[in-house]
């Protein structure tokens, strides 16, 4: 296994500065744009992302700034570009600027999430609406749709969730960051990604079939079998050679071997 | 626009695409030969020592202060390890407490709310959890982690195997105790979140979809298309919304509290927007506030959140924790390296196990796709500065191709939009449709591979190795599980495995134990004399809390009046 490398004679130290300069910004700045900060105007470089532009005009986030990649929700941004109707939405750290934005962080969202025990309900058709009985305002308006920064068809799953197809509401909305944009924009007071979070939480736990392997090998464990070979590997660990062995040893059998394992052990055996 | 851009990539960036593209149908042919790259442990070595910034000279020192003094760790780290304390105990009233809890959990993300969790199943009232968080609840690495997490549950894998996987990856450093919690707790795990209702991959007979991680000797990581870690996070922190468990938000802890007795007894948050302290007594305190990714170790980009600035190690090491392997770093391989604006951001190892191959700029194959990260991001570096077989971006970044496209010719077309939508998604909002053009990468900070020494139960130890019987840690802050080196699908499960027992284990101390001994913040006081000994300029403050990314202008310019403070 393995193909000799060439031995390559090199700095280290100074390949770890070269690095360090690649990845910082450039200095010189060669076109600039004009965004307004809720209003006041500001010169910055033209290709950052809202996020960084506002950093680079002089503001610090405490809200309006979590994951800082397309996860969290937390730079849910709001504006209108100088002379166009429109009403945009956008994620702060996935959007970069362009001249004549006006732009507005949303801090917090308020919005009432249903308290449940998910181990108490049984889903019926009828179970989003009995938790979250505005849905049924919907006006069908899509601008839940066109507010949201993910590009899902919110619209769509609230009305799945009307006629109580919990699978669609939860493949439909699984994508979503609970940036809450949509909720803010719904003219029927809906609060959609609460609604969305519900149902996900009943399609995982009562409609997605059950691993049975999964089932197995926690009685495994709970029977103790696994105790004395966890013992044994303590042991063949006081020699490092012998450890690093069958390490090597396990990692390329299954490399090799993994993919040719396809039978399911439990139809041919029975199920316990 | 400055520059003419063809699907989002310059003209001269084509040209490589192009020798990407020519080479491709040979390469997808030969996908199984991939394997004959994979590197004996000798070569390993060889590229480790010469391009991983972890044994590159000039990143590290020497601590000089406090249990671990005498050690290595990277500069960054050791700059606010060896940091003034930011609060000045004299301007705190110990015994005017706000918030008197019987579980005190610092950090909001996952280990945090998974420990509030389970001290709530173990019995703890909600009303008598508190969990403080520096950002909003599950503003998190947690909610980041994309490709997923492992536990060994098939017929033809095991708990033992998945233990040599994480030792082998961790270059046999890993604590014996803690990797078996880690693999043996791990179906355990994923069958909780079934119960509770995560959404995971699964095939028409209720088995979970599993795919090769870098570094495992099985299929065994469980995914939720590539919005893994989000969909964990956000159901458990719906669990913890339902069960009305109290979150202060924008209020980190900057100090832990000490007790007469020598015990951990709370901790003094901050609110971040009014200024105001507040005083946490709490029966155990779980340490839960992630790691150091923000830290931007040795000038590297980051995929981590915003908060990620390892508050935790400082405030536990001024208390008298250990700590340790903190002198190994992880960069993840395939950060983002254009466009510009997601420089540094996570390209999930999911593309590579879907059987996207990492080229060069002339299309070549170069190394195993599915090493150990440390190994694989080396063998980038090395490709890129050692060789100079890269692409160089216009900003400057150089980087290797990740021949995306392959994953749908692989897995037939649409596996892409279906298993990894949120890539998808991210170059799309940038112009790249990745699954007709390769995408480019180089390696990103990414994790705190040590840090705050704990037992099996979760127990943070003292310098003389005793576990404190009130301080628990668990997830990314705390270290021993993964050695030297942590493999891809082990942290969401260690912040869940770590989580749990530090939630059970705190959860036991307060139903068993009274209120903890008198308050005091003598041993920041004591550390300020350790600091004050080793000439640190007044200005280097810890914890720092969040990041400064101002520019440079706005920052000389900036005076503070003496108002309005």
């Amino acid at each position: 296994m393995g193909k000799k490398i060439e031995i390559l004679d090199v700095d280290s130290r100074q390949i770890m500065d070269d690095i360090k300069k690649a990845a910082s910004p450039p200095e010189d700045v060669e076109h600039w744009v004009t965004i307004y900060v809720m209003g006041k105007p500001y010169r910055v470089p033209a290709g950052l992302t809202i996020m960084k532009a506002l950093e680079y005009a002089g503001y610090r986030f405490i809200r309006s700034s979590g994951c800082r990649a397309g996860f969290c929700g937390a730079c849910a941004t709001v504006y209108r570009k100088k002379g166009e109707y429109r009403f945009r939405t956008a994620l702060a750290c996935q959007t970069t600027v362009e001249d004549g934005m006006y732009l507005s962080q949303i801090p917090f969202v308020p919005a009432n999430k249903a308290t449940y025990d998910i181990d108490k309900i049984e889903p019926t058709p009828t179970t989003l609406l009995e938790y979250y009985p505005e849905i049924a305002r919907c006006v069908s308006c899509n601008t839940c749709t066109k507010a949201c920064p993910q590009e899902l068809d919110v619209m769509y799953y609230i009305q799945y969730a009307i006629r109580g197809d919990i699978k669609k509401v939860a493949e439909l909305s699984f994508d979503c960051i609970q940036c809450g944009l949509c909720t803010l924009r719904c003219p029927a007071e809906i609060q959609h990604y609460h609604m969305a979070q519900f149902a996900r939480r009943l399609y995982g736990k009562y409609y997605q079939p059950k691993s049975k392997w999964l089932e197995r090998r926690l009685k495994e464990i709970d029977s103790g079998i696994y105790e004395k070979p966890y013992e044994n590997l303590e042991k063949i660990r006081e020699d490092p050679e012998a450890i690093k062995e069958l390490y090597y040893k396990i990692l390329y059998e299954g490399r090799e071997k993994e993919n040719k394992l396809v039978e399911d052990p439990l139809e041919l055996m029975g199920e316990d | 626009m400055t520059l003419k851009l063809i699907g989002g990539y310059p003209e001269y960036m084509r040209e490589s695409i192009e020798m990407v593209e020519k080479t491709r149908d040979q390469r997808i042919k030969e996908k199984e030969k991939e394997k004959e790259l994979a590197l004996t442990d000798e070569e390993r070595k060889e590229v480790l020592s010469k391009f991983h910034p972890d044994y590159a000279p000039g990143g590290k020192r020497e601590l000089r202060v406090g249990v671990n003094q005498g050690e290595i760790v990277p500069n960054e780290v050791a700059d606010i390890l060896e940091a003034w304390p930011a609060l000045n105990p004299d301007e705190v009233d110990l015994n005017d407490i706000d918030y008197d809890v019987d579980v005190l959990v610092i950090g909001g993300g996952g280990a945090g709310t998974v420990a509030a969790l389970w001290a709530n199943y173990e019995g703890i009232p909600a009303e008598n959890i508190l969990i403080a968080t520096k950002l909003r609840h599950g503003d998190a690495n947690s909610m980041m982690a994309q490709g997923g997490i492992q536990a060994a549950d098939r017929p033809w894998d095991s708990p033992i195997i998945h233990y040599l996987d994480v030792l082998g990856g961790g270059h046999f450093a890993n604590k014996h105790e803690l990797v078996k919690a880690l693999t043996e707790d791990a179906p355990k795990i994923i069958k909780w979140h079934e119960e509770l209702g995560v959404m995971y991959d699964k095939d028409e007979k209720g088995n979970f979809i599993e795919r090769w991680g870098g570094g495992t000797s099985r299929r065994r990581m469980h995914s939720a298309k590539d919005y893994t870690g989000m969909e964990i996070m956000r159901v458990i922190r719906d669990e913890a919304r339902n069960r009305e468990i109290p979150v202060l938000e924008f209020s980190p802890a900057v100090e832990l509290i000490t007790t007469e007795d020598g015990e951990i007894g709370g901790a003094i948050l901050w609110n971040m927007e009014t200024k105001e302290y507040y005083v946490v007594r709490a029966k155990s305190t779980v340490l839960a506030t992630g790691g150091w990714g923000r830290l931007h170790i040795r000038g590297f980009p980051t995929t981590n959140h915003y908060g990620a600035t390892a508050d935790g190690l400082v405030m536990a090491y001024r208390a008298g924790a250990r700590l340790r392997d903190l002198e190994s770093v992880q960069y993840h391989p395939t950060g983002a390296a254009y466009p510009e604006q997601i420089v540094g951001l996570l390209i999930t190892e999911k593309v590579r196990t879907m059987g996207a191959t990492p080229v060069n700029k002339y299309g070549e194959r170069f190394v195993f796709p599915l090493e150990p990260r440390d190994v694989e991001a080396s063998m980038f570096i090395r490709e890129c500065f050692g060789k100079g077989n890269c692409v160089q971006t216009p900003t400057g970044m150089r980087g290797v191709w990740l021949d995306s496209p392959m994953i749908e010719e692989l897995q037939g077309e649409g596996a892409i939009r279906k298993n990894l939508d949120a890539m998808y998604r991210m170059y799309k909002r940038f112009g790249i449709d990745m699954t007709k053009d390769p995408i480019l990468v180089f390696p990103t900070l990414h994790y705190q591979n040590g840090g705050v020494e704990i037992n099996a139960n979760a127990q943070v130890l003292r310098g003389d190795g005793s576990p404190y019987p009130r301080f628990f840690a668990g997830g990314e802050v705390e270290g021993g599980v993964h050695g030297k080196n942590r493999l891809m699908g082990n942290s969401l499960l260690d912040y869940n495995v770590f989580g749990r027992r530090a939630g059970i284990s705190a959860a036991k101390v307060a139903r068993n134990s009274g209120k903890p001994g008198k308050l005091t913040l003598r041993h920041v006081k004591a550390f300020t004399e350790e600091v004050r000994r080793i000439n640190v300029p007044p200005e280097r403050r810890s914890p720092i809390l969040l990041p400064d990314y101002r520019g440079k202008r706005v920052l000389a310019r900036k005076i503070d009046l003496p108002v309005m403070q």
